[in-house]
């Protein structure tokens, strides 16, 4: 007997609800599972919005890439605001060394034609009025890459999926699985059972306790970040900016300026805090104040207006896991963003959609050879993470 | 133009020096330590900035830093009017939609270059409110040997107590009843400060509570952190918004944020009042306007029946205020300028609440006062909770109930902290009891007859006829002639004058009257009085507009005119504290029925059909999120595509302003049940710190010359 659904997704976030349209918009017959009680309630809406695709790994830049195109063109397509705002990353760099290392990356970067360059010191105090020139030497600017809203781009992603006849099952768990020799046959839930022809496992931080469900090794370990939003204020910047300094603390954090005028911020603390605990400590903002307004004192008086604290589904290499898995033939799963699921969802949906429902590119199947569940994690982490 | 007040017949006019600042550029003059939104109002400036969205007017609304609607740039930074105090020579601006970024000047004098650590007080107990509940709590835990530190976002401590000119209800021997709210928060202030166990924090922010145990708080502008054992949540209720045409208008204002302006800062906020809203707060409010000399122009109700205290609605209506039951607003209509409100259209509803059609009319004012009602301030509470913290809460940020109840509330908790951290102290059972009757709902109202006395010569009548906590005139009189009858054999039952059994007689002392918080006790005296006629004795707390000699239209307990009456005397003795007591002349029978004088004597009376005016026409849409101007229309089109999760209305912006949420969420809650969705299919909007922003900088820490030496730094 046929199964009620071609594709079963679990999980409506960052990498689910885009991939259920991507599907959906090819024909298939999607069901999406999701335990919370809408769209992007996981990781998504915890995400600052900042969409880049000047990484250093080839399978992340590809990705990214598509998603831009998605994002950039999204409104003109759509009618639907999402925030997109294309202002660039910008990288300053304070010492000789991390120049001659950004130096190095840039190399590999334009070899993917990525718009990115070096600047100066003097350009960088024009992109960012005020910052702090203190040993700043220059750094690295890229300005086809952006920002948008997560929530704005999830629920607009999901309004199209449903148009086009996705249907989305909220509040429903999935606690395990029907299986048979070589595949699973259907998805136990909290209410029921739901078979399908396809299941994508995209539940993010979830991932390693569904896949022990599966006797799989799923290597998705989360740590937690905090983040905040300001009140807005008239546009001071545009690019996103990222100082990679470690100071006793902290390591990196970045902030931008998103499209209502408020300064998004986050910071990685140093150690990182390994779990899956969100909820708000007293350090995260006397740290992240008193390193943001050494590098732009005119952020000191913008008041602060949210902070929330949200999962980084980390991988041993900073890398996602998009992957076909041995044991069962029709599983696939989208898992380990690392931080990044927002600006990876919509182009890891397009390539899972062409990825069942026909079209694969050779370009797709190098991206899943790097991304593969069996590739070697020991590699170390990514650049520029 | 003046827009203070000079004459109030309780407040004293203010004190204190004057300082200039400057409105876009115009020299003005505040009082020292005067919130900004208050000296705008004092100099008439009424509209603070423009919308982002729609460039409207924007304004005071909560005037209590809830709600984000009346931000200015000071000194080149948006601060909200309400909360934040006027500098010397401060240079204030409009803030026209959204503000400029910080200036690099402003960074180079401001920002700091050098950055500390934030310090950490520790303590047994923090206290987050210094209202009534927050007091009794910290005084009975330093009685207990327990240190506390007590956090408040206002200069002075009292909560909202310093805005309660009438005298309270409740018993005299439990919770000052008979005395008026300004009066008992200085009492239970005194009681603060006088032990060393409490570390007193005034104009400081509670913004946020950490998993960490630690509650940050920001005070004159440096941040700190509170680290305490256990958190008692004291910080009362914040308005209830209502969403109707208009609501948004520059002149909409809670109930209670007109009484920070008119008892607190002594402004006159406007001379037209419309409220919307027969609880206690809304009552008392139009009292409050009366005695700040500004007209009532009515008060609605939706409900067949006021749901406040019946004595509350009283003084109003016997003054000549109108009260309509089973009427609604419609709109708030804007003034001639597009700024302000000309009017407001109302119209009576049926028993489900149903507009009657043809019903509508338009009332003109210049303000309407919304008191729909009070939700508690629990977010820190909830907050705390999650975080599995050592948390309690007292007052209205537990249950909604009288500044009484809250002292025993306080009190209470401040008990359960103890036990929490190890002391074994009992709770006294009587305390939950007396805290029960306290905050009762009005009871049954009796059909008794109030006046008349056979046999005696003088008399009290009381007009009293509501089961409410309430027993000041039987304590007041030194004779016992008074007492409480009925079947609960608490406060709640009725006072009766019972002359005879060799107790003596009334000898008019006047002192039950004086100290009924409901001035529903008149004395009539028929000695030396003419054949026919008596003399009433009428307590009365407003400016008087006669003096002795002149003809006053007296009214019975509904506002019913009864006939004229001689004024013949006017007493003000000290004892009195301000409430006159005018004696009349009138016949015997109107005599036994009087118990008001009609104030607003020229007033329109609206419940007389007026001229069929037209309703005015469709202006604008419900707005349901004010931060973000989020209307009603949009969010009803989210519930009909099937959101149930709250958090998904922020897509559209909803509970993202700077608010977050404390205001639409309830109005947001009742549109998904207007949508048919019941309320356990709804997923509530997540909360998160700050409960009010805060500059970054502030979180920085910039160093400063002299510094506190505290414990420890994280």
């Amino acid at each position: 007997m046929k199964p009620a659904y071609d594709v079963l997704v679990i999980g409506a976030g960052s990498v689910g609800v885009p991939a259920a349209w991507a599907l959906a918009a090819r024909g298939l017959k999607v069901c999406v599972l999701d335990g919370a009680a809408g769209p992007g309630q996981g990781q998504n809406k915890a995400a600052i919005g900042g969409i880049r695709a000047t990484h250093s790994d080839a399978a992340k830049i590809w990705l990214c890439q598509e998603s831009l195109d998605i994002f950039r063109s999204w409104t003109e397509k759509s009618g639907d605001q999402i925030g997109w705002r294309q202002g660039g990353y910008c990288f300053p760099c304070f010492s000789e060394k991390t120049e001659e290392h950004f130096r190095k990356l840039l190399a590999i970067q334009k070899t993917f034609g990525l718009g990115i360059d070096w600047i100066d010191a003097a350009a960088i105090g024009e992109l960012v009025p005020g910052i702090n020139r203190r040993r700043l030497r220059g750094g690295t600017f890229s300005p086809g890459d952006g920002s948008a809203s997560p929530m704005m781009s999830c629920t607009a992603f999901y309004r199209h999926a449903r148009r086009m006849g996705a249907e989305f099952r909220f509040g429903e768990r999935v606690t395990g699985f029907v299986r048979a020799p070589g595949r699973i046959v259907a998805v136990r839930t909290d209410r029921g059972v739901v078979a399908a022809g396809e299941i994508i496992l995209a539940n993010g931080a979830g991932a390693r306790d569904l896949g022990a469900e599966l006797g799989l090794d799923i290597p998705v370990f989360s740590d937690s970040h905090e983040g905040g939003i300001t009140e807005p204020v008239q546009r001071l910047f545009e690019p996103m900016l990222v100082d990679i300094r470690a100071v006793p603390g902290s390591k990196n954090y970045y902030f931008y300026q998103n499209d209502e005028g408020q300064i998004i911020f986050c910071i990685s603390p140093d150690p990182l805090v390994v779990g899956k605990d969100t909820r708000a400590t007293s350090s995260f903002l006397p740290l992240v104040a008193r390193r943001m307004c050494s590098l732009l004192p005119r952020l000191a008086g913008i008041r602060v207006r949210r902070t929330w604290r949200g999962l980084y589904p980390m991988t041993p290499d900073g890398s996602p896991v998009v992957s076909a898995v041995r044991d069962f033939s029709n599983l696939k799963i989208a898992v380990g963003m690392c931080g990044q699921g927002f600006m990876l969802g919509p182009g890891t949906g397009m390539l899972l959609s062409r990825w069942i429902a026909g079209g694969q590119t050779e370009r797709d199947r190098t991206i899943l050879e790097k991304l593969t569940l069996y590739g070697d994690f020991s590699k170390g982490v990514e650049e520029l993470k | 133009m003046n827009g203070r007040i000079d004459s109030h017949p309780i407040l004293a006019p203010a004190r204190g020096g004057m300082v200039d600042f400057f409105w876009k550029g115009k020299k003005l003059r505040a009082r020292e330590g005067e919130v900004i939104s208050s000296a705008l109002f004092a100099a008439g400036e009424k509209i603070f900035g423009s919308h982002k969205k729609d460039g409207s007017a924007m304004g005071i609304f909560c005037a209590n830093g809830q709600c984000s609607q009346c931000l200015v740039v000071a000194d080149g930074l948006p601060v909200k009017a309400c909360v934040t105090a006027v500098r010397p020579d401060m240079h204030i601006m409009p803030c026209e939609g959204v503000p400029a970024a910080p200036s690099e000047e402003w960074a180079r004098t401001n920002a700091g270059h050098e950055f500390q650590m934030v310090p950490v007080i520790r303590t047994q107990v923090a206290i987050i409110g210094g209202g009534p509940a927050g007091l009794k709590a910290a005084s009975q835990l330093a009685g207990m040997g327990i240190r506390s530190v007590l956090i408040d976002d206002k200069p002075r401590l009292g909560g909202k107590l310093v805005l309660q000119t009438h005298t309270f209800f409740g018993s005299v021997e439990d919770c000052f009843a008979g005395t008026r709210g300004i009066d008992i928060a200085v009492k239970l202030e005194n009681e603060v400060l006088s032990q060393p166990e409490i570390t007193v924090m005034t104009s400081t922010q509670a913004v946020a509570v950490f998993s960490d145990r630690r509650i940050g708080v920001v005070k004159n502008g440096s941040y700190v952190l509170v680290e305490p054992d256990a958190i008692l949540i004291a910080s009362g209720a914040r308005e209830k918004a209502l969403s109707f045409k208009g609501c948004e208008l520059p002149g909409v204002y809670g109930a209670g944020a007109f009484q920070t302006l008119v008892n607190r800062d002594l402004v006159r906020a406007s001379s037209k009042v419309f409220i919307v809203g027969g609880g206690n707060v809304g009552l008392i409010a139009g009292y409050h306007a009366m005695q700040a000399g500004m007209h009532v122009v009515a008060l609605i109700e939706a409900l067949p029946k006021v749901s406040g205290y019946k004595v509350h609605k009283d003084k109003l209506v016997r003054l000549g205020a109108p009260v309509l039951l089973s009427h609604t607003i419609l709109s708030a209509n804007p003034d001639a300028a597009g700024t302000g409100v000309g009017s407001v259209t109302i119209a009576k509803v049926d028993a489900s609440f149903k507009t009657v059609p043809g019903s509508e009319r338009v009332v003109a004012c210049d303000t309407v006062l919304v008191a729909a009602g009070l939700s508690p301030c629990d977010e820190l509470y909830r907050q705390a909770e999650a975080f599995g913290i050592k948390v309690f809460r007292a007052g209205d940020a537990e249950e909604i109930a009288e500044a009484s109840a809250a002292m025993f509330s306080g009190g209470i908790a401040a008990a359960k902290i103890a036990n929490a951290l190890g002391i074994k102290v009992e709770i006294p059972a009587v305390f939950q009891k007396k805290m029960n009757i306290l905050k009762s709902r009005p009871g049954n109202i009796s059909a008794r007859p109030a006046g008349g006395c056979s046999g005696v010569e003088v008399y009290p009548v009381i007009h009293c006829f509501e089961e409410i906590p309430c027993n000041p005139c039987v304590t007041a009189c030194n004779k016992g002639l008074i007492i409480l009858r009925g079947s609960s054999g608490t406060l709640m039952d009725l006072p009766y004058f019972v002359p005879g059994d060799g107790k003596g007689t009334c000898s008019g002392c006047l002192r039950c009257s004086v100290f009924c918080p409901g001035l529903a006790i008149s004395i009539v005296d028929k000695r030396k009085a003419p054949p026919g006629r008596a003399f009433v004795f009428i307590p009365f707390e407003l400016v008087p507009d006669f003096s002795v000699g002149s003809h006053v239209p007296l009214l019975d307990a509904e506002g019913v005119f009864i006939e004229e009456g001689e004024v013949v005397d006017i007493v003000d003795r000290k004892w009195q504290d301000k409430t006159l007591m005018i004696k009349v002349l009138a016949s015997a029978n109107a005599a036994d029925r009087a118990i008001g004088i009609k104030y607003q004597r020229d007033a329109e009376d609206i419940r007389v059909p007026v001229r069929p005016e037209a309703v005015p026409g469709d202006h604008g849409e419900n707005i349901v999120c004010r931060c973000e101007k989020v209307t009603d229309r949009e969010i009803r089109a989210m519930v009909r595509e099937g959101f149930t999760d709250m958090n998904s209305l922020k897509a559209i912006r909803c509970m993202m302003g700077s608010c977050g949420g404390k205001t639409c969420t309830p109005l947001i809650k009742r549109i998904f049940a207007e949508e048919g969705v019941p309320s356990d299919k709804i997923t509530d909007p997540v909360r998160r710190p700050l409960e009010a922003e805060v500059p970054l900088g502030v979180f920085a820490n910039p160093r400063i010359e002299e510094e506190p030496d505290y414990e420890a730094r994280v």
